[in-house]
């Protein structure tokens, strides 16, 4: 398998929002602006870049049984330390944030790309994945974020685009999300078959 | 290389391996970023301290937590002390946490010696985006619902409950929220001073 089919693999084909409906948690919650989708894009796609490419090093010294508890801990230890830099150094976007960067621990997406592509693959090839699995996510994130920014609070990254009285609440509330995602998947659907 | 076989001895020697490895990297990491994180609340709360007392100027000094029972629970309150430049008394910043719509809601609320109410600035908020969140600009002086100059002397409320204080719209209990965390803040700062004053006139008998 070559590498650009691997990091476009994550970005159109297997989509981990569009495609694998996997880490629906913070793709609902965080995405109410489109800094905060892409922010939290980028954070999920760090950790798991690293837990890719560790787990791939120490796949063979990882006996069957117990691979799930390892992997987990690798994970968790990469959040804790994005955490506590993100805390450290960038507080404002911490702040929005915060909240759920421990929840990217149980995001499916980093332990389900550890069991299904991880494991087998060398780490060159682990690496591809996770850039591509991490924008396909950030990519789907900061789109979701800034359709429900437009149409709930009339900007795109804060920047003012529509007057005020166009604004539905709707969207910024957790209704809007569900209700944006449904037609970004119908749309992406569409393309896909054509 | 093979695969290591799932043996209890392998298992148990990865598990422990990993286990103490990440162990002390975490250990590292937590050791060389304690040190800004703390700085950074520190800054937040100073950076917090002079916007919420007109800017310039200013020394805090001193930080006590007075502790007052409102609706029955005991709440603690931190006093942040301000003098000017010349060593003026400028009034106080009060630390208050009230139950908003989405969680804590814990403002900064600046007074000056008189109790008027001279800015505020939300430390910690959970409350719905493009909703509750608007307080942060809603109360300020050229927000829709501006408190500042009020005297909470006589308690602030939202004009829903009779009061002179503009809701935010469709968030009256985050309004209400708010509300209630600058007059307890008051009620804070108000005793405290005249419990020190108490004090004081105490030692001087």
């Amino acid at each position: 398998m070559n590498y650009i089919k691997i990091l476009l693999n994550g970005i159109f084909k297997e989509n981990p929002t569009f495609v694998l409906l996997l880490g629906m948690c913070p793709t609902l919650a965080t995405t109410t602006s489109a800094i905060n989708g892409l922010s939290m894009g980028l954070a999920t796609m760090f950790v798991l870049i690293c837990s890719n490419l560790v787990i791939s090093l120490i796949k063979n010294l990882t006996p069957d049984m117990v691979r799930i508890p390892v992997f987990v801990v690798v994970i968790a230890s990469f959040v804790t330390i994005l955490q506590m830099i993100m805390q450290a150094f960038v507080p404002a976007i911490y702040a929005t944030l915060g909240l759920y960067i421990p929840l990217i621990v149980v995001n499916c997406i980093i332990l389900g790309r550890a069991e299904a592509f991880a494991c087998k693959n060398g780490p060159l090839q682990s690496i591809f994945d996770g850039i591509g699995m991490g924008l396909g996510f950030s990519l789907a994130l900061t789109l979701l974020g800034a359709v429900r920014e437009l149409l709930g609070a009339g900007s795109i990254f804060g920047i003012g685009l529509l007057p005020e009285t166009c604004n539905m609440l709707l969207f910024i509330l957790p209704p809007g999300a569900f209700i944006t995602l449904g037609y970004l998947i119908a749309i992406v659907n569409k393309f896909k078959k054509a | 290389m093979k695969k290591l076989e799932s043996s209890i001895t392998n298992m148990v020697i990865v598990l422990v391996g990993v286990a103490l490895i990440t162990g002390a990297i975490l250990a590292y990491v937590n050791h060389i970023t304690t040190g800004p994180i703390k700085e950074q609340a520190e800054k937040t709360l100073t950076d917090g301290i002079k916007k919420v007392m007109g800017g310039g100027e200013i020394t805090v000094t001193g930080s006590d937590p007075y502790s007052q029972t409102v609706d029955g629970k005991e709440l603690t309150y931190v006093i942040h002390k301000v003098n000017d430049a010349q060593g003026k008394d400028l009034g106080a910043a009060v630390e208050s946490t009230t139950v908003g719509f989405g969680g804590d809601l814990k403002v900064l609320v600046g007074f000056d010696s008189n109790g008027n109410i001279l800015g505020y600035t939300i430390l910690q908020t959970a409350e719905t985006p493009g909703l509750g969140a608007k307080a942060e600009t809603w109360f300020q002086k050229d927000g829709k619902g501006s408190i500042i100059g009020m005297n909470p002397s006589a308690e602030l409320k939202v004009s829903k409950d009779g009061g002179q204080v503009n809701a935010i719209t469709a968030s009256t209990i985050t309004s209400r929220a708010f509300l209630k965390a600058v007059n307890n803040a008051y009620s804070a700062y108000k005793k405290s001073s005249a419990g020190s004053q108490n004090v004081a006139s105490n030692d001087n008998k």
